[in-house]
């Protein structure tokens, strides 16, 4: 099995390591204070030799972001953290703001440094109290350390970090709509570049913002403790995916749980680390990356899983978040994929016609089948209908939504024929999935 | 009647000087309200809110019923989640939601036990998919749940006080003023 160096996790199971003592007594905000003597543009360097990509799900280079933010200090720069984790199969950042809260605030320290920002928004979604409590607990310690506030370890500089705990809006995730909720209002998207100006020239109250993920600002901290060519260096697949990446490994596995796993590490070996496939089963498919990336097929499993690995003939999208799950054999399709078309039915906020009518439709078919009442003639129209969403509604919300539907028709066709053609009798109970 | 005490104005005023704008401070003064007014947020709490931040009333109501965690109807005492998004299901979510309502009397679409003290509802991805199923009770994650630990739960949450969120409060050393 290939080495697993941990980067993100080195300190994870040190007792008290919530605490800013023993987080300075393992080398905490050493990293922060070599930023700090760096100019922001040489962080910005740093992290453009890494290769660092945005740990949130789109993979998009964090250095290109960072650069196009205006080198100068007239008006307040934002740096805003997308922490409002809500995809299902995805639970990496409540482990981090948990454990390693500090790795999150020093994180955002020295990107803050990097953008030229003073204040930053860490956006929790409303459901996670306890991260929040951890993640608040630890901004409350640096500030009384002094590594935050006003004219942080005689730098001249300010930085204010603040939390805000969002009310349970899965749309909210997404970049402009989590700025619109920042801002007090309903979490609906806005207009993206190149149509609007882009976020980090006319963001959050039209002053230049960054918008990044927990993980990604967490990343920042091997990244100057080794260097930025140095951490390059780590990652077996494709050169555009490098670093170590967490993953949420759940459902049908012996051990599931948040992994720091090299990008790249062939599939099946991530599979191994997490136990595999619960024992007396097989795999059945697998969500790579969230639930908004579709399901995969149970072969090839010997690709590199990362950003560029997934074998493009699955039709799977691609690594996502990072939020495994795995299904055995004994699961059955049609009422995971209701689940899945219901919960992005309840979440889309309304704003986009394909996406509220679509989905809405989606979730009538979807529950009339699973009544026992569906037409063999459903099965073309629920592809129409995603076809009818893909690529037209506004943001990444309603794409998202099709794309397990889809794959769950390219791969399980005859188990839909199966379930409409059986009516009632071939449906599942579902208070026996689980047994 | 205003409900909020000269405390709880302080409270938003310094939730407001974190913001840009004073409606900013919206989400998180609607929590406070939440809290002030026992759990839930009655149109009078969104006046409330309105009239602090200097918004039309409208704005803040349609901002409040947006989002599904402010209750527009009052709750129980414990408001018991149970996660029954696709980790949670293939790990027995449905099992578990079942034996509650069967438990409590009631179906799990928000509905409250005769005695006010537990509401159930099932509720969209929790985050805590390595853990699945997972419950949520107030802020209090419970994890890789077996309905024997549900039962177990309830007894104990029957004599407990309920647990209300609190919105955040700054760490800033000059905004420490309550």
């Amino acid at each position: 099995m290939s080495e697993q160096p941990q980067l993100l996790y080195k300190h994870r199971h040190v007792p008290g390591i919530n605490t800013i003592d023993v987080w300075m007594a393992h080398g905490g905000y050493e990293n922060f204070k070599k930023a700090l003597a760096m100019e922001p543009d040489a962080v910005i360097e740093e992290v453009k030799v890494s290769g660092l990509r945005g740990r949130g799900g789109a993979g998009f280079p964090t250095h290109i972001k960072w650069n196009a933010v205006p080198k100068n200090r007239d008006v307040e720069h934002y740096l805003i953290i997308n922490a409002d984790e809500g995809e299902p199969g995805t639970a990496k950042d409540r482990d981090l703001m948990n454990g390693l809260p500090h790795l999150l605030v020093e994180g955002c320290l020295i990107s803050m440094h990097a953008i030229r920002a003073s204040k930053c928004y860490i956006y929790i979604r409303g459901e996670y109290i306890e991260p929040w409590k951890s993640v608040q607990k630890a901004i409350n310690e640096a500030y009384e350390k002094g590594f935050c506030g006003k004219n942080v370890l005689g730098s001249g500089l300010d930085f204010d970090i603040y939390t805000h705990l969002g009310a349970g809006a899965y749309e909210c995730g997404e970049e402009s709509a989590l700025m619109s909720s920042l801002m007090g209002e309903r979490g609906m998207p806005r207009m993206k570049p190149p149509a609007a100006p882009l976020p980090m020239i006319s963001g959050a109250w039209k002053r230049p913002s960054v918008v990044n993920n927990v993980e990604t600002v967490s990343t920042l901290l091997p990244i100057i403790e080794l260097g930025g060519a140095k951490y390059a260096e780590i990652g077996y697949g494709s050169p555009r995916s490098r670093g170590t990446k967490l993953f949420s490994i759940s459902g049908h596995v012996e051990k599931p749980g948040v992994y720091e796993i090299v990008l790249g590490t062939p599939f099946s070996e991530v599979l191994e680390l997490c136990g595999g496939v619960r024992k007396g089963h097989t795999l059945k498919t697998y969500i790579p990356g969230g639930s908004s990336m579709g399901f995969a097929p149970p072969t090839p499993l010997d690709y590199p899983f990362d950003y560029e690995g997934i074998p493009a003939n699955t039709k799977t999208l691609g690594l996502g978040s990072g939020g495994l799950i795995v299904f055995d054999e004994t699961t059955p399709i049609v009422p995971i994929t209701q689940r899945l078309v219901d919960f992005y039915h309840h979440e889309s906020c309304g704003k986009c016609t394909p996406c509220r009518e679509g989905l809405n439709w989606l979730h009538k078919i979807y529950g009339r089948i699973v009544a026992g009442a569906g037409k063999e003639s459903d099965i073309d129209l629920i592809w129409d209908i995603c076809d009818s969403i893909r690529g037209k509604s506004f943001c990444a919300l309603g794409e998202g939504a099709i794309w397990p539907v889809m794959t769950s028709l390219l791969l399980f066709r005859d188990e839909y024929l199966a379930y409409i053609r059986g009516g009632k009798d071939a449906m599942t109970d579902l208070t026996t999935i689980g047994l | 009647m205003s409900k909020f005490t000269e405390k709880d104005k302080a409270r938003l005023d310094e939730l407001i000087s974190r913001y840009p704008t004073k409606k900013a401070a919206l989400l998180p003064s609607l929590w406070v309200a939440q809290e002030v007014y026992g759990g839930w947020l009655p149109l009078e709490a969104m006046d409330e809110v309105a009239q602090h931040l200097e918004l039309p009333t409208a704005d803040v109501q349609g901002v409040a019923t947006f989002y599904t965690m402010y209750n527009k109807e009052p709750r129980g005492q414990h408001a018991i989640e149970i996660c029954h998004n696709v980790s949670c299901m293939v790990l027995g979510a449905e099992q578990l939601i079942q034996h509650c309502e069967r438990k409590l009397g009631v179906s799990a679409t928000g509905e409250t036990t005769a005695d006010g003290v537990f509401t159930l509802a099932r509720v969209e991805c929790l985050g805590a998919c390595c853990n699945a199923p997972a419950v949520q009770v107030g802020g209090t994650y419970y994890e890789n749940v077996t309905a024997e630990q549900m039962d177990a739960l309830l007894e104990k949450l029957k004599s407990a006080p309920s647990e209300v969120v609190t919105p955040p409060q700054s760490a800033m050393p000059e905004m420490r003023k309550f």
